[in-house]
């Protein structure tokens, strides 16, 4: 057993990337999700039109906090409001009886104003309160919008990473190297075939999610397809990246598995991005699905427009260019007559 | 390098290793050359730049376009989770060759009745097989094989020679590596490596006639220390060079032979060994006066 012990530790201290991964994960998971993991709302942005808003929004009970304020008395324009993500919580004066729409979209926010507004002056005596998006506030229904975009990571960067790395491990990618194919062909004739069938995963998780968990499909199909398509393309120049640095399929999983946690733990698909602590939050913003958890919620529950939905789409966009340069530029270096080092 | 492929004063090094240092090959239409060294020698770093799989750091090397190379990495180049019919329809649609000859290659290599079968599922030899007539496939120019026979049994071997032979026939410029002297015999041109470097290089005839001094055989291992670091063993008895004209068998050792290119090659790379001796002698000597 000595043998086998001492054995083990000589592979493992040879495998500084394993190594690394088993020491340098816990802490990093650690600290993560020790300021990610928060469900506490501190603020819910509220805005209020109508007469006599000023005079409401200084009544606002705690976490609400003003975002805005408009003149008329117009459930439509609160409605747009909640739609397009300005506020969680729109107030509306000037009817018969006062009137919050709450967005069960955000589904942590709609729980903390409902409890800020039962629990203040008065009550929620008197006031018409609906909850829009989602008036059931069912996890199912936030949860699988974002789902979808994480099995979508799954197949996008972590099978594409095993794909092309297994080309390197059976010593075809030599082949392919002197073969006359261009890099893009190579590039894309890997690639396609996962797009295909991360395109079908999607278009099965959707039906599913519609279909047996009965989360409505509010938006249209178009704009959800593009934000689909511009996710899966990032998804798949991430894979291809990993496994242009990696040797063997082990290591493609691991740093695929290294990006697909960030991306459930701090996308906003569990944790409200409200929640997290500055310091941790901005890595959000650098991942891919925290843009389509944007998107496909905002399509799929709130039925909201491109022309409102055009910061994902745009950061989206951007991180599909520069990841992709960087991809093309790898499997280039992949590819090319390789200088000995 | 003159009218044909390959490379001239090529030189590769992975970190403080030299994998080839100021090689050259050539490989000319309808011959066959053969690159023989042991382990390390640098057959396969010298192979891989020629196909254009590596850059050499110094030199030139001379190939047709990619569609006119057929290239047998040490891999063996085919998808295991590919049958052999897809692999070859794979290959056919990349270099858009006809592929019409590969069911004649299948056929005459016994690998015809395989083709529904998973390259993974093949024995060594047919995976060998396999590989090489999907090099063959684009009907290349140049045709690059590392390693084609090792590790693989007669027969099979008997039907990769007849492959290679049948590309050179149709005109190609075959260079192969390979471990067994008795198949680089059979090549027009041989280049012997040793640790990166060409030990000797010409036809067969060439490299035999090149051998200095005379080669005897003994029953056994010399007694003399000296001559033991010159013998070798080959088929049951011992073989002792002895270096320039005027030396004859010492005692113990029979008659002289007609070397052959194992022969050849033994020597070559005994000479460089007994060198490398004596130069870390000199250095050691060097050192402590």
């Amino acid at each position: 057993m000595r043998a086998m012990i001492v054995k083990e530790f000589r592979q493992l201290r040879r495998d500084r990337r394993t190594l690394a991964m088993m020491i340098v994960m816990p802490v990093l998971l650690l600290v993560i999700l020790g300021y990610a993991a928060s469900f506490d709302v501190s603020e819910v942005p509220t805005v209020v039109a109508g007469p006599g808003a000023g005079a409401v929004a200084r009544a606002l009970p705690k976490p609400l906090r003003l975002a805005g304020t408009y003149p008329a008395s117009s459930p439509a324009w609160a409605t747009d409001q909640l739609r397009d993500q300005h506020a969680a919580v729109a107030i509306v004066t000037g009817g018969p009886r006062p009137l919050v729409l709450v967005d069960g979209s955000q589904l942590f926010a709609a729980q903390a104003a409902e409890r800020a507004l039962s629990g203040s002056r008065g009550g929620t005596a008197g006031v018409v309160t609906r909850v829009l998006y989602n008036p059931q506030l069912k996890t199912s229904d936030i949860m699988i919008p974002g789902l979808a975009g994480v099995i979508l990571v799954f197949v996008g960067t972590v099978i594409t990473s095993l794909g092309v790395v297994r080309e390197r491990q059976a010593g075809t990618l030599e082949q392919l190297a002197v073969m006359p194919l261009r890099p893009a062909d190579v590039f894309l004739g890997k690639i396609v075939p996962y797009f295909a069938v991360a395109v079908a995963d999607l278009a099965i998780v959707l039906a599913v999610g519609v279909a047996v968990f009965g989360v409505p499909f509010r938006g249209s199909a178009a704009v959800f397809g593009l934000g689909a398509l511009l996710f899966v393309f990032v998804t798949l120049g991430v894979g291809v990246l990993i496994s242009s640095v990696s040797q063997t399929q082990g290591q493609a999983i691991q740093l695929a598995v290294m990006t697909m946690l960030p991306q459930i733990l701090l996308s906003g698909l569990i944790f409200p991005l409200a929640s997290i602590v500055a310091g941790v939050r901005w890595i959000a913003y650098l991942l891919p699905l925290t843009y389509f958890t944007q998107i496909s919620r905002g399509v799929m529950l709130r039925a909201q427009p491109i022309g409102s939905l055009w910061p994902p789409f745009v950061y989206l966009a951007l991180l599909g260019a520069a990841v992709t340069t960087l991809a093309t530029w790898r499997f280039r270096a992949f590819l090319a007559p390789g200088e000995a080092k | 390098m003159s009218a044909g492929w390959g490379a001239a004063e090529i030189s590769v090094a992975f970190g403080a290793v030299q994998a080839l240092d100021r090689v050259s090959a050539g490989a000319w239409p309808g011959q066959v050359t053969a690159v023989v060294g042991g382990d390390g020698a640098g057959k396969t770093t010298l192979l891989r730049c020629v196909a254009g799989a590596l850059a050499p750091a110094a030199g030139a090397v001379r190939r047709p376009g990619a569609a006119r190379i057929g290239y047998l990495p040490p891999g063996g180049g085919v998808y295991d989770d590919l049958s052999v019919a897809e692999n070859l329809a794979f290959r056919s649609a990349v270099y858009r060759a006809a592929g019409a000859t590969a069911g004649e290659y299948l056929e005459r290599t016994g690998l015809a009745a395989a083709a529904g079968r998973l390259a993974g599922q093949l024995s060594g030899g047919m995976r060998r097989k396999l590989g090489v007539i999907a090099a063959m496939l684009p009907g290349p120019e140049l045709l690059i094989l590392d390693e084609p026979t090792t590790g693989v049994d007669p027969v099979s071997r008997a039907d990769l020679w007849w492959l290679i032979a049948r590309a050179a026939a149709g005109g190609a410029a075959v260079l192969m590596s390979t471990t067994y002297l008795d198949e680089a015999a059979r090549a027009a041109h041989v280049l012997v490596l040793d640790a990166g470097r060409a030990l000797a290089a010409g036809t067969p005839d060439e490299i035999v006639a090149s051998v200095p001094g005379t080669i005897a055989v003994a029953p056994r291992p010399p007694s003399d220390e000296d001559e033991r670091r010159r013998a070798w063993r080959r088929a049951g008895t011992w073989r002792v060079w002895h270096p320039g004209p005027a030396a004859g068998p010492a005692a113990g050792t029979g008659a002289t032979v007609t070397p052959d290119l194992q022969d050849a090659v033994c020597v070559a790379e005994l000479r460089a060994e007994l060198a490398r001796a004596e130069l870390a002698r000199a250095g050691l000597e060097a050192a402590g006066a």
